[in-house]
């Protein structure tokens, strides 16, 4: 019978685990890829993009160096929270929206599990935004997946939180009125401390994201541009056409200097009132020119690189956006327990029934 | 002055003033007073929604009322002998419930002309004559307060604040309460500021010296000790018995408990009296939402603990698409609903019992759960612990439905050896990798395979290696649990789950029915918190010589397998709800039984002598 693991066990051998995982017993065996592909036939369109999502993140878990079974996998509903069914872990599929609020239960319950929430523009951001913006704030350890393909695809292509203004959809045929959002400046005003983007065509750049989420304890936002081919195809094509995405794809490594452009002629600096702007390497104050820092504990500047992307993705930083370490929810909850324990004992229930005033009958 | 002490069997005292007069706290130390002396009690705090409504105003009026006596009583009474009015809306508010004769305790300070006409006296009742058919007495409780607090080092506005203890003095004196708990509590609560704890001790000791003193009190009352079956014994109010039923559910199963829950009226006590517990291991999570709430819970249950949610209502109405997933993925989770008035926000500090068949049938699809309500407030404890034997063993969600009246009124509890306690870990166990290895030894784990006794599926949870599989709101395949557009698995797995819910049945006991001369033609069927009220009326009916029978329904869902045979084997069943019949709807289309549904929904419990007549009509038209 499987016990439930108290937050000290297993904490040997840290060291090949990642920072999110430390509570997590380490994998007896190494595992593969095929170990983490259900026996369920993967039901998704032809061409979209959860596939390679898909397989970039079960090419990726054996990574972690921990047992298939304390990998759990929860998604809301819609397209993408259809993976967990795909992955041969421990998953559950649950509600629309919900997926935060039931990853939080579990992991603040079973820190031996490397939690991660499988979800949507829609079903984070719509339905779900108060679950996500909470379960970031908290920063309660669990990886945060957003599958953005701004657009609803599962209901058949109504206009989604991440759709652009105007957008001319089944449900909008005169255009949707609404602003979008952006999923990183949302992340960010969220108190995220772990705050991503990256796209599902470049696999070794999803791959070494998932490998910074997972080393992150806490809460990890990723969002993930996602094409859906169907209702929204190449909605990313300014980022991934050759003739444009040099220009407009900004890769953020912690510590490098920021540079884009083909022959990396671009670089970011301070403009007015904090925001960023866009300046020619050759000309510009080398002083001047930002170098990526994703662990600057005030996020402004995280803030006014997610809005470079306004309008159409002008200029879209993708990478790491924040990697800033704060107490987790889930160990602070151990902890209080732990110290209640010390300072008072552990709890006598015959004590607590009687309370302190009781008298006798008889 | 020695004065003359008339003995009495049982007393209703019924304390009242502005929300922020401290009544509420005087109720309770009286109680706890009547509690230590060994009087059998029942209480009904009665307190406005908004926490300051405006001063000296109707709708401010906050009362408590205590019901004790020398023998078993059931309610916390219908009618007051003693009312204490701290300003005239106390008294406006209260008289209609009092019976001619009863005593009236009026602060004279707050009877001013102003806060007289702000509620529509044209004259002081105290003086105009209007009070005649009662036994008034002026008491000027604010500055006799004031005046025997001057020598403190406090306010004026602190020393008026401490005038509810002076009033609880002179009730403790005139009914001989023992004042050595209060003392304690006092020096406790106001521990890190000393001189208003000196101030409430001596206001207090005012009270009582008043009373002993005064000739406006020529009698002092007394009400002996009652004799309850012997044991140790606390007083206890529904939501802390059922606070303390779910951490000894969790001790006696062996499951860490986690509570997720959204503060609400009127069951915020049980997420506060939980979060003081992390040194039995429980965590507390005050989640964002009724759903996070829930929801949360709900993960807890998937990872292997007991998974708790509390609420009211309007949470209830949020909380239900993640009960239908729990009902469809079959996890244990217990879900405490403490009704209140509704519809909406309606009244959140009132009573009503009309969330049964949003209990019941409130989820889209066929969506069946177990649902238990207590009787009592000291029945929530083993009511909660039912509810976590039945969800652990059956996988399912169980609702319990307490309510307002439960929550907040407390009684004497005999408070149970833990060692007696229901040994709730051997009712379940997590399944094993052992269990499920086909003949090549590989695994062929099937989460969705039946215990063919209790119909419940496995619980696996995370970190059992071998038992890795998915579940999920979608419809699953028999067995394997993958997910199964199947029509004829789908009308299966419908009939299964609801199979699951109606076996219950046949775990839980037969309903009792209390019917001592064996002859009675009427049958009074309750559920829930009505118990007392119905008790106490149905003692009536027998005091007087009629015949009447009483059954009263701690399970909802499943119903006890023999209820249509107690149903069918009385001429006349009267079924009183606080509600508008809404189990008697139930009953009609399951039983075809044409019960009589007797329903009030005043946001108040049953009186028991207005049952008491409802019963004798019945009777006498039978």
């Amino acid at each position: 019978m499987a016990e439930i693991s108290h937050a000290d066990d297993g904490a040997a051998d840290v060291a090949r685990r990642p920072g999110s995982l430390t509570l997590v017993p380490a994998a007896d065996e190494k595992l593969t890829t095929k170990d983490f592909k259900s026996d369920q036939e993967v039901r998704w369109c032809p061409g979209c993009g959860d596939y390679a999502i898909l397989a970039a993140f079960q090419a990726f878990l054996p990574e972690l160096g921990i047992p298939r079974e304390n990998v759990v996998v929860i998604s809301g509903i819609g397209c993408s929270s259809r993976l967990p069914y795909y992955v041969d872990t421990y998953g559950m599929h649950s509600i629309h929206g919900r997926a935060p609020a039931i990853a939080t239960g579990l992991a603040a319950t079973r820190p031996d599990l490397s939690v991660w929430v499988i979800t949507g523009d829609g079903d984070a951001l719509s339905i779900g935004g108060n679950h996500l913006i909470h379960a970031l704030r908290r920063n309660i350890n669990i990886k945060i997946l957003l599958f953005n393909n701004r657009i609803y695809g599962l209901t058949k292509g109504q206009y989604s939180p991440t759709s652009e203004q105007g957008k001319i959809t089944k449900s909008t045929p005169f255009g949707s009125l609404d602003t979008p959002f952006n999923p990183i400046s949302l992340a960010l005003g969220a108190e995220a401390g772990f705050v991503a983007r990256t796209v599902d065509s470049d696999r070794k750049h999803l791959t070494s994201v998932l490998r910074a989420a997972a080393d992150h304890r806490g809460a990890a936002f990723i969002e993930i541009y996602q094409n859906c081919p169907i209702f929204n195809d190449d909605a990313f094509a300014p980022l991934t056409a050759p003739e444009t995405r040099d220009d407009r794809v900004v890769r953020l490594e912690h510590g490098q200097p920021i540079r884009f452009g083909a022959q990396g002629q671009f670089g970011l600096r301070f403009g007015r009132y904090g925001s960023l702007e866009v300046a020619e390497v050759s000309g510009t104050d080398p002083q001047t020119l930002l170098v990526h820092n994703a662990e600057e504990a005030d996020p402004s500047y995280a803030f006014a690189l997610s809005r470079l992307d306004v309008p159409g993705f002008a200029h879209t930083p993708i990478g790491v956006y924040r990697r800033v370490a704060r107490p987790t929810y889930d160990d602070a909850m151990t902890a209080q327990i732990s110290d209640a324990r010390a300072r008072q004992g552990e709890g006598d229930l015959a004590a607590l029934l009687a309370g302190p005033d009781t008298w006798q009958v008889g | 002055m020695t004065k003359q002490v008339q003995p009495l069997d049982r007393v209703i005292i019924r304390f009242a003033g502005d929300s922020g007069d401290g009544m509420q706290l005087a109720g309770d130390r009286f109680t706890q007073e009547t509690a230590t002396f060994g009087n059998d009690l029942s209480t009904l705090p009665n307190f406005p929604a908004e926490i300051r409504a405006p001063a000296g105003t109707l709708p401010g009026v906050s009362s408590f009322q205590l019901h004790f006596a020398d023998h078993d009583i059931l309610t916390p009474g219908d009618a007051p002998d003693v009312l204490v009015a701290m300003n005239p809306a106390a008294l406006a508010a209260n008289l209609p419930d009092l019976p001619r004769g009863a005593d009236i305790i009026a602060n004279t300070d707050e009877f001013s002309k102003r806060s007289l006409s702000r509620i529509g006296y044209s004259s002081n009742p105290l003086e105009d004559g209007s009070l005649s058919a009662y036994r008034v007495h002026a008491v000027a409780i604010t500055s006799m307060t004031v005046k025997a607090l001057e020598e403190f080092d406090i306010t004026r506005k602190d020393a008026e604040r401490a005038k509810n203890m002076f009033a609880l003095g002179l009730l403790s004196w005139l009914y001989s309460r023992p004042t050595d708990g209060t003392v304690k509590f006092l020096e406790s609560k106001f521990a890190a500021k000393p001189e208003i704890m000196k101030a409430n001790i001596a206001a207090f000791q005012a009270g009582w010296n008043y009373g002993e003193t005064t000739e406006e009190f020529s009698v002092q009352y007394e009400v002996k000790p009652a004799s309850l079956k012997p044991g140790t014994y606390r007083n206890i109010t529904g939501n802390t018995a059922l606070a303390y039923g779910l951490v000894a559910a969790a001790r006696r199963s062996g499951l860490p408990l986690f509570l997720g829950s959204y503060p609400i009226t009127p069951a915020s006590d049980i997420l506060h009296e939980l979060s003081k517990l992390k040194r039995f291991g429980v965590r507390t999570f005050q989640a964002e939402d009724e759903i996070s709430g829930v929801g949360a819970a709900l993960g807890a249950a998937f990872g292997g603990a007991l998974g708790v949610t509390t609420t009211s209502g309007p949470g209830m109405a949020l909380k239900a698409e993640t009960i239908g997933l729990a009902a469809s993925v079959e996890l244990p989770l217990v879900v405490c609903d403490i009704q209140r008035a509704g519809p909406s926000t309606g009244m959140p500090t009132k009573t009503e019992q009309a969330d049964l068949l949003m209990a019941l049938f409130g989820r889209n699809g066929e969506s069946p759960v177990a649902v238990l309500a207590p009787a009592t407030p000291a029945d929530c404890f083993d009511t909660a612990m039912e509810a976590v034997r039945i969800a652990v063993k059956y996988r399912t969600p169980v609702i319990i439905l307490s309510d307002g009246y439960l929550a907040n009124g407390s009684e004497p509890w005999c408070v149970p050896e833990v060692a007696q306690l229901p040994r709730l870990r051997d009712e379940f166990s997590f399944a094993s990798p052992n269990d499920w290895r086909g003949p090549d030894g590989q695994p062929n784990f099937q989460p969705f395979l039946r215990d063919p006794q209790t119909l419940a599926r496995p619980w696996a949870i995370p970190g059992t290696p071998g038992l890795e599989h998915r579940i999920g709101g979608i419809e699953k395949a028999s067995g394997a649990g993958t997910i199964s557009y199947d029509p004829a698995n789908h009308d299966s797995m419908v009939r299964l789950r609801q199979a699951k819910i109606d076996g219950i049945s046949a775990d839980i006991g037969p309903l009792e029915v209390d019917d001592p001369t064996g002859d009675a033609a009427v049958l009074v069927l309750g559920w829930g918190s009505t118990f007392g009220s119905i008790g106490a009326a149905v003692r009536r009916i027998r005091l007087g010589g009629g015949s009447v029978a009483q059954a009263h329904l701690r399970y909802l869902s499943p119903l006890p397998a023999n209820l249509g045979d107690v149903l069918r084997s009385y001429r006349k069943v009267l079924v009183p709800e606080i509600n508008l019949g809404q189990l008697a709807l139930l009953l009609r289309g399951r039983y075809l039984v044409d019960v009589i549904s007797y329903n009030r929904v005043r946001g108040l419990p049953f009186r028991a002598s207005e049952l008491a007549s409802v019963i004798q009509e019945v009777i006498k038209n039978g």
